[in-house]
This record gives C-alpha cells, structure tokens and sequence, in this order.
C-alpha cells in the first residue's frame, strides 16, 4: 500500500468522490426541494440550499389523510415479499447447492428465462389471472406476483451463498446425530445469515419501489403502495413538487433503516463468494 | 466408482485405506459414514447392515480434512454438539467434553471460536469432536494433509497413541504411504477403485502383490527392470540385459517367452568395489541425511541405491552392485502381478 505516491491517491480519492457525489446528488436533490417552500421553487434559479428552509411539505404530506396508509401497505407488501422471497429462495438454493436431482438444470433454466423479458409484456395476462381469484386491488395479490418474480433471482443468490459453505460441515453435523434438516437449521442457516440479509435487503427494496403492477393491479385506493401514492402529488395541470419529494424522502427512510441493520452482514455477504475457506 | 471391494475389519482394528487421488479410498469411507450411497453390496457395523441407516444412526465418527469445525461456534459448543443432539444432561456433557479436551490438551482452547486456532489446534479439536462421543468407528479422511511437516509426524504418533489407548475401530484414508506404514495394523491399497492388496505394513512392502502396490509403496520407490529369466537346473537365473542379477531358487514360474519385471528395494542393493558386482556408474547422489540415495546407470537401465553407509565414491565413479537373490521380486509384465515363488 505504502509504494504508491501521494498523486496515486490524490486520484484515487478524487475519483471515489466522484462517484459518490454522482450517485449521491439526486438524493440530495429530492431533500432539496422537499424543504424548498413553494414561493421559491422556481424563483430562485438553481441553487444547492434554499435561502430559507421549511418542513411544511412533510406537514402537508403527513396530514394528506391517505400518506400513512400507502405507507402502511408498502410495509406489509414489502416485508411480506421479503419473507416470502427469502424462505422459499433458501429453501430452492440449498436444493440447487447440496443435491443432484433429475431436471435440475432444466429448472434453473427456465428461472433464469423469466427474468429475460420486460415485465410489461404480462401485465395483462396476469391482470386476468389474478381478477377471477379476487387478488386484483389486493394487497396479498401484489405480494403473491412480486414473490413469484423475486424468487429466481433471489434463490441463485442465496445458492452462491450456500455453494459457498463447505458441504463438510453439514456432512460433520450428520454425523453428529443431526438430520439433514437439523445439521441445515443449526450449522448452515447461522452461517448464511449475512446472504441471507443481504437477499432480504434486495427483495425488499425491490418490492418497495416496484410501480408498474402496483399501478396496474390496484384500482381502489385501500391497496395503494407508496410508488403509487407518489403519483397523487402529479395532477393534470401541475406537479406538486415540494410535497413530492417529501413524501420521497419519507419513502426512502424505512429502506435506510433496513440497510443500516443490514449493512454489516451485507458487506460481508456479498464478498463471502470471494474469501471461501 | 468402486468393484469388488471385500473387506472385514476386525474389532479394535487400525485399518488405513492407501491409494493415488482418485482411487475411491475417500468414496469408500464415505460409503460407510453414509454420505455416499452404495449401489450394491452390503455395509455392516458390528452385526447391522447399516445401508439404509443414515450417517447419523451408524455410530460413526469422522474427523474430515478440513476439519470441518462449525465456524460460529465455540470449541466448546463443537465439542457437545453431538451430546446435545443426543438429549445428554448437561453435567454429562460438561464430564464428557472435559475428558475429551483433557485427552488431547485443549482445555485451554474451549471458549475459542475455530478462527482462532492454529491448524494443529483446530486438528485437535476435530479429534475431540469425534471421541467426545465414544463411537463405534473412527472414520479419518486425510486429517494431517493440511499441516506441516513436523506437526504431521507429531499428530500422526498422537492419533495412533489415542487409538491404542481407545481401543475405537479406526479407518483412516490417505494418500501418503508414510503414514499408511507407521500407523497401519493392516493397509489397504487401492488404485482405480479396485483394491489392489490388503495386508500388514511389512507384508505390502516387502511382498508387494504387483507393480502398483510395489510401485506406491516405499520411498525412495522401489527399481523396475525388464529381465529375461533362464531356467537353470532347479533355479531361475535372471538376466538384466546381459549381466546375471542372480539365481533364485526353488524357480517361480517362468513365461514361455521367459520375461518378467524385476523389482528391487532401493535399500536391497548393496555397493561396494567395482569388482565386488555389476558395475555400474553413479550419476547422481542425494544425501538425505539418514542415508544417501544414489542414482546409478547400470547398461541402459537407471537405478536407485538407498545407502546408509557414507560413499567415498563420487559422481561418474564406478561401483559394485550386489542383490542378494531373497530381495528380488519378479512380475508378471502383462498383469503386474506378483510371480509367485514357492516357499524354499
């Protein structure tokens, strides 16, 4: 570490700012003008930080009788997938890492096809599988369709993170009198818990954001989720900007949460692939 | 993939499965902890098939090359795992898992994680893991290859010791015939999923059933040569080339088209003056301390000659080479197997 100059590093940290800042800039933006009063919004040209700072965007968005329910629903949706996603991604990525099993890459395969096209293309059809069963403006129905399209992409991940555990330590644990669910439960779940945070996270934060069913599916405003309830502040002639982005900004704090709680196993869950043994 | 694996271990046995990589000894072992399932044939521990059973109702323990030590938990809780699983009281489990750490000097170690143990610590600790439980069968796949030299020599007298003491029916697998010989009361070799020989440590090496066996066996490894033989009167001669290697009498059984391949033990041939024996020129020597290994050409053949003596001849001298008949093996140059001769 020490060969390298000071103008290698210069750089080096010159360009992590970069990124940062351009990764971070847009976050910054949405606060910016969620405490922006509405006088100067247009008023003041572009500029960093409003001369004069307000919270009444998050009073009104607060108040607006219907934020807190979409908040409401979000969570449930989304804890719902992330729970749902993850029990059955671990369930299908320890079967894809631990056994042989007749059509398994067929399987496999035909996970990965669904992950090939745009989801646009079957808004429809599942619009008219869903309707007839009464999962349409159901929250259950959007957790049932985001869990069914989290699941492959989740279960390849969670099979790397079980690839990456020695199979000796669940054949120890056999031997040591337990069953194979036994031996899965107490040595191998405690051992993928980074993988498996950092599956939730990604589930979650999918489920979070994801508009185009939750537009599509929900009709009535009982199971609107947040993505959604950001499209209230667009009306025909104008768009409610400050208020938009406060309720963003509201929107963003339970996934910073998560991440904060996760972020540890995170780290080292997603680098575990790198460092076996 | 196995075939005709017949093998009946005896009560209290140390029994070591020996054989290049690939040779099925660690599928074999597998087979018998019940992590690997057998085709066909039978498996039994103690008067039970066990084919059906799973790795967990054998009663067998198995100490793994990686150790195989559940990272997140401490010496400890590795240790009375197994007891726990079992539904053992907890001062039974305490009793049990002092013992064991006694016996193998990790008291200390108990409240570490495995991280943070050296190899011949964490080594020890799979050990305990295995004896805690008092089973049937000790199973080792490879435990030592992981550590150095040294440690290595000292693990491979303490494992051997503990059995004695135990008493525990052992099966150990490894690659490495050094510690097949010094650890073995009977070795199995193995070469391509065939079992090649199984005897004592001495039987496999100094009456090696064919050229694999004579071939893995021994370090350095014993010579090959093609020789013709020649009857003569009630003996043998074996011809290398030209120069008569010696007379074995009573005569093993000769090939109509009179050849065979000869195998002699590095540490056999005898040197000495050039006109003592078979002259042969030295084009190589390798003192390895205890001994020399000396690499001679003898004709077209090349040899190696393991003295214990110090040389005073040097590279490109001749010397005398003498093989007392006893010590030459005859094979078979098609099958490898061993040319019986009879019993004098």
């Amino acid at each position: 570490m020490q060969r390298h100059g000071k103008a290698y590093w210069t750089l080096h940290y010159a360009m992590l700012g970069f990124f940062v800042v351009a990764a971070l800039l847009p976050l910054f933006w949405l606060l910016k003008v969620s405490v922006t009063p509405n006088d100067l919004m247009y008023g003041e040209g572009v500029r960093l930080w409003p001369t004069r700072a307000t919270l009444e965007h998050y009073r009104s968005v607060l108040r607006l009788g219907q934020f807190p329910l979409f908040f409401r629903n979000s969570v449930i949706v989304a804890a719902g997938t992330a729970l749902a996603s993850s029990v059955l991604a671990s369930a299908a990525g320890y079967g894809f890492s631990r056994f042989r099993f007749r059509g398994k890459r067929w399987i496999i395969g035909l996970m990965l096809v669904t992950q090939m096209f745009p989801l646009v293309m079957i808004v429809a059809p599942i619009f008219r599988m869903l309707a007839p069963l009464g999962l349409t403006n159901s929250l259950t129905g959007l957790i049932l369709v985001y869990t069914a399209f989290n699941v492959p992409f989740a279960s390849f991940l969670m099979q790397s993170f079980f690839d990456a555990i020695p199979a000796d330590l669940e054949e120890a644990a056999m031997l040591d009198g337990a069953t194979r669910l036994a031996a899965a439960c107490r040595i191998i779940v405690p051992l993928t818990l980074p993988g498996l945070a950092a599956t939730l996270g990604f589930v979650f934060t999918a489920a979070w954001s994801e508009l185009l069913f939750a537009l599509m599916l929900n009709s009535s405003s009982a199971a609107v989720t947040l993505p959604v309830g950001l499209l209230v502040f667009v009306s025909k002639f104008s768009v409610d900007f400050g208020q938009m982005m406060a309720a963003g900004v509201l929107a963003l704090l339970p996934v910073c949460v998560f991440f904060v709680f996760v972020q540890r196993y995170l780290v080292r869950g997603l680098t575990a692939g790198a460092m076996k043994g | 993939m196995l075939r005709g694996i017949d093998l009946c271990i005896e009560d209290g046995e140390f029994v070591v499965l020996v054989g290049p990589s690939g040779c099925g000894k660690s599928t074999l072992l597998r087979l018998i902890a019940g992590l690997e399932e057998a085709s066909s044939g039978e498996i039994r521990i103690g008067d039970r098939i066990v084919n059906e059973l799973a790795p967990k109702d054998r009663d067998v323990a198995m100490v793994f090359q990686s150790y195989a030590l559940y990272p997140h938990m401490t010496v400890r809780q590795n240790l009375s795992f197994s007891l726990q699983l079992r539904g053992l009281s907890k001062d039974k489990i305490d009793d049990a898992v002092k013992a064991a750490s006694a016996k193998l000097g990790i008291e200390e170690l108990l409240h570490r994680k495995p991280r943070a143990l050296s190899g011949g610590q964490r080594q020890r600790v799979a050990m305990g893991r295995a004896l805690v439980r008092d089973p049937k069968v000790f199973l080792f796949d490879e435990p030592l290859s992981n550590l150095d030299a040294r440690l290595r020599e000292q693990m491979r007298y303490e494992i051997r010791k503990l059995q004695r003491e135990l008493g525990t029916t052992t099966i150990y697998v490894t690659h490495d015939q050094i510690e097949a010989m010094t650890m073995a009361d009977r070795i199995v070799a193995m070469n391509a999923g065939v079992v090649q020989q199984i005897g004592t440590p001495a039987e496999l090496y100094d009456e090696p059933a064919n050229l694999f066996v004579a071939g893995f066996m021994g370090s350095p490894a014993m010579n090959f040569a093609e020789v013709s033989l020649v009857q003569d009167g009630d003996g043998v001669i074996v011809l290398m080339g030209i120069d008569r290697l010696g007379r074995i009498a009573p005569p093993p059984v000769v090939r109509e088209d009179h050849r065979a391949i000869l195998g002699v033990r590095p540490e056999r041939i005898a040197l000495g003056a050039p006109a003592s024996g078979l002259a042969a020129r030295i084009e190589l020597l390798e003192p390895t301390g205890p001994g020399t290994i000396v690499h001679v050409r003898l004709g077209a053949q090349r040899l190696q000659v393991f003295a214990t003596e110090r040389l005073a001849a040097g590279v490109n001298d001749t010397i005398g080479l003498t093989v007392a008949p006893g010590d030459l093996r005859l094979f078979d140059p098609d099958s490898g197997e061993a040319v019986r001769c009879p019993k004098s």
